[in-house]
């Protein structure tokens, strides 16, 4: 026993030694937010790190508001350099950065991420239009009987909605209210679902608050599930429930086209072609933005934004394809490219 | 089992007395009523063993290819007017690979095919070249026949995870490539091997290349944290609670209030270490000290309960003796009660020391979520630790994540299994029963 205090007494004197508390100094670049992004930003930190001889970035999966939230904090080295968002950065948040003194930031759009709406190979391609995503998953609807007022969702299966599709149960998969994806496709789908009934466009004209609240409340009577962060599982369980239709990111369709089919929305289907040319209508643009104030400071930053922005990374052909990310335009590339070389400023409110 | 004991009403005494026919006839019932708790009993251990055993079946069995990786066997032609002593760092390795598959299949001219030939073999293949001829210059000018690690794809299709006969339009790898995988294996150019690079690597955005060294380092450092803090405060403050402090009203809600922590969800103690270590202190953000420090806040309680409760199990008699032969008090809780106390309190620490091995969630607040390629050297660098490797790999698209999620599981198992035998160990070698 008294050797084991020494063991431990050693330890801890090792530990001691160790330790030298040093946040004055960081020599690898701090990425933080969106966890879509989060796959795209990590091979390019990975490739950089090869690359380049930095040290290989460090990046936080941390969802794009809790991104920005750490970004905005302040300038310095315990602050992060870089943040991902899958949205544009808010008016909120821009004034949050100014006040913290985060006031040179640069904006660099990577490309489009894509929304799917997908179930199992084993059943037929659904052709959905936004109005039936909406019709099918918002909690309250206009009354499909022709009254007035608004009703709790009374459908029970797809063919209640539309006529034209399966008799089947409607059961979707989502991503819960915390994520981003759902986010984007209540804003993408269930917006503007909502906006092609005429009530509904309507109440957005008179009343602005009332009508988001309809488009944004997904139903909680079981039609609707919150499958969890983790968009795998929601495949898993498409492969074992093929009456199931999953709601998750294009990447994970791209990967997994053996066993799941997205369904076609507004006669559509989501591919990578569709996609990048922006004829599906379920896609939004990716962002990361850099504080400029840290270049200099921080080592490699425009080598990184460099890195990211080269063609063999965001290209059609590059590796980031390779992993989902769909590009943008050749003309949008480019013009991108050299305002986020050039760091051309985002201006402040 | 237990035939009653009484059976004899028939054959002897005529007219038993009335206890002994109420007993009789319910003596039924009550053996009926025990078999019934012990079905009961053995179906719930069942039911655990079968729930357990289904979870190792699935996750070794997803999990134990992962242990191999898919190799092939490339003829690489190290072109001196490509590589020579001024370059040796940073010649265009991977270009060579690419060479050297192209002259495997001349007939691949276009384009598009050319970028399909050259996803056979990992990104990291080039690396693999580099090291070679770092070790071995004289290979300049040579040409070597080396096993690169293959495409996260081609694993998979080798492995037998994805099927080769499903129509074209359904699987992520076309015809063609399928046709050049199925004759680099007539040719003996494909194996699966030891996967090394999953031991030795850090996390890498290519399933081929990634590994868990980088997490098992950052969790070695933050259980080092965890235990060279919480052991020596914890073994302290059970000491002080239980032999030395008085009993009063002030100790027993210090009592209360381990008790209660001990019970606090783990993201409490997350949020804690986010608002005192990084925004009080300034401690660097992911770094093990910080994660360690969390930890320890989070296993102390559970340290300081078992402490008291393997020093309340040393009987008074021996205070009482070491005391009565002169002993100070300190004399007698240091050189008595505390050694014979130490094995239940090491169970304590290291069963405590698993539950923060397996810790994400105060973790995830603290930056430890998060991309790590470099290997961490020390407290202060920023790592990852094993669970939340776990967790990032799941959330991952690429299928050939799958089989590394549950690979790692299995590591960290391992290390979970060998602490609890640990403590069952210490338990038996050195514990003393009164």
């Amino acid at each position: 026993m008294k050797r084991f205090f020494y063991a431990m007494t050693a330890l801890c004197i090792l530990a001691a030694a160790q330790a030298p508390v040093n946040a004055s100094a960081r020599d690898y670049i701090y990425i933080v937010g969106s966890s879509t992004v989060y796959p795209f930003s990590t091979t390019v930190a990975e490739q950089f790190g090869k690359a380049y001889g930095f040290k290989t970035p460090k990046v936080e999966s941390t969802g794009t508001g809790g991104g920005f939230k750490l970004f905005c904090a302040g300038v310095g080295v315990e602050h992060p350099d870089i943040s991902n968002a899958s949205r544009a950065i808010k008016k909120s948040e821009l004034e949050t950065c100014a006040q913290n003194g985060v006031k040179e930031i640069v904006e660099v759009k990577i490309g489009f991420d894509g929304i799917v709406l997908a179930n199992s190979k084993k059943a037929p391609v659904m052709q959905l239009s936004r109005k039936d995503i909406f019709m099918a998953l918002a909690s309250e609807i206009p009354d499909p009987k022709g009254g007035a007022g608004m009703v709790k969702n009374p459908f029970k299966t797809w063919k209640d909605v539309n006529p034209a599709l399966p008799d089947v149960k409607i059961e979707v998969l989502g991503p819960p209210p915390t994520s981003g994806t759902r986010d984007a496709f209540l804003e993408l789908a269930m917006e503007e679902g909502a906006l092609e009934i005429a009530s509904l466009k309507d109440l957005k004209k008179t009343d602005e608050k009332a009508f988001k609240k309809v488009a944004h409340s997904i139903r909680e009577d079981g039609a609707w599930i919150d499958a969890g962060e983790n968009d795998n599982l929601i495949v898993q369980k498409l492969l074992t429930n093929p009456n199931a239709v999953g709601v998750f990111g294009f990447s994970f369709l791209d990967q997994n086209t053996d066993k799941i089919q997205g369904a076609a929305v507004n006669g559509t289907t989501p591919t990578f072609e569709t996609i990048a040319a922006q004829k599906y209508p379920l896609s939004r643009p990716l962002f990361f933005y850099v504080k400029k104030a840290h270049v200099g400071s921080i080592p490699g930053i425009p080598e990184f934004v460099k890195e990211f922005t080269e063609d063999k990374a965001w290209g059609p052909q590059g590796y980031l394809a390779d992993k989902g990310l769909i590009p943008l335009p050749d003309a949008e590339r480019a013009s991108v490219r050299d305002a986020a070389r050039a760091m051309k400023l985002l201006s402040m409110p | 089992m237990n035939k009653p004991f009484v059976t004899t009403s028939s054959s002897g005494v005529s007219s038993p007395s009335r206890t002994v026919t109420i007993v009789q006839a319910s003596l039924h019932k009550r053996y009926r009523a025990e078999k019934r708790f012990r079905l009961l009993g053995l179906s719930a251990v069942i039911c655990g063993l079968a729930f357990l055993a289904f979870m190792f079946v699935d996750i070794i069995s997803k999990g134990y290819t992962a242990f191999l990786q898919t190799m092939v066997l490339v003829d690489i032609d190290v072109d001196p007017g490509e590589v020579h002593v001024g370059n040796l760092d940073q010649a265009d390795y991977q270009g060579l690979v690419k060479k050297s598959l192209e002259k495997l299949f001349p007939e691949v001219t276009g384009r598009q095919e050319k970028r399909e030939l050259y996803a056979l073999v990992s990104s990291g293949a080039g690396t693999v070249v580099r090291q070679r001829v770092l070790e071995d210059t004289s290979m300049i000018g040579k040409t070597i026949a080396l096993w690169v690690p293959a495409n996260d794809d081609v694993d998979m299709v080798v492995k037998g995870h994805v099927e080769r006969n499903l129509p074209e339009s359904e699987r992520r790898l076309g015809d063609r490539t399928l046709g050049w995988i199925e004759a680099l294996e007539s040719q003996g150019r494909i194996t699966t091997r030891w996967n090394k690079t999953f031991f030795k690597s850090g996390d890498s955005r290519e399933p081929e290349l990634a590994g868990i060294l980088g997490a098992t380092a950052g969790s070695f450092y933050t259980i080092l944290v965890t235990l060279v803090l919480s052991f020596p405060i914890g073994v302290a403050a059970a000491l002080y609670l239980e032999e030395f402090a008085p009993k009063n009203r002030w100790t027993d809600l210090i009592e209360v209030n381990i008790n209660n922590l001990a019970a606090v969800p783990s993201i409490v103690f997350g949020l804690l270490g986010l608002a005192v270590f990084l925004s009080f202190f300034g401690l660097p953000r992911s770094s093990p000290l910080v994660g360690g420090l969390v930890l320890t806040l989070m296993t102390l309680p559970t340290i300081i309960i078992a402490g008291r409760a393997s020093l309340q199990a040393v009987p008074p008699s021996i205070r009482d003796a070491a005391l009565s032969v002169g002993a100070s008090r300190m004399q007698a809780v240091f050189h008595h009660v505390l050694p014979l106390a130490l094995p239940g309190m090491l169970t304590g620490t290291i069963i405590g020391m698993g539950r923060a091995l397996g810790e994400t969630a105060p973790l995830l607040m603290v930056g430890m979520v998060a991309f790590i390629v470099d290997i961490p050297r020390g407290f202060t660098d920023p790592a990852t630790v094993l669970p939340v490797q776990i967790y990032l790999w799941a959330d991952s698209a690429e299928r050939a994540f799958v089989e590394k999620t549950s690979a790692a599981i299995l590591v960290l198992l391992a290390f979970l299994i060998a602490m609890n035998a640990a403590a069952v160990y210490l338990r038996n070698r050195f514990e003393r029963r009164w």
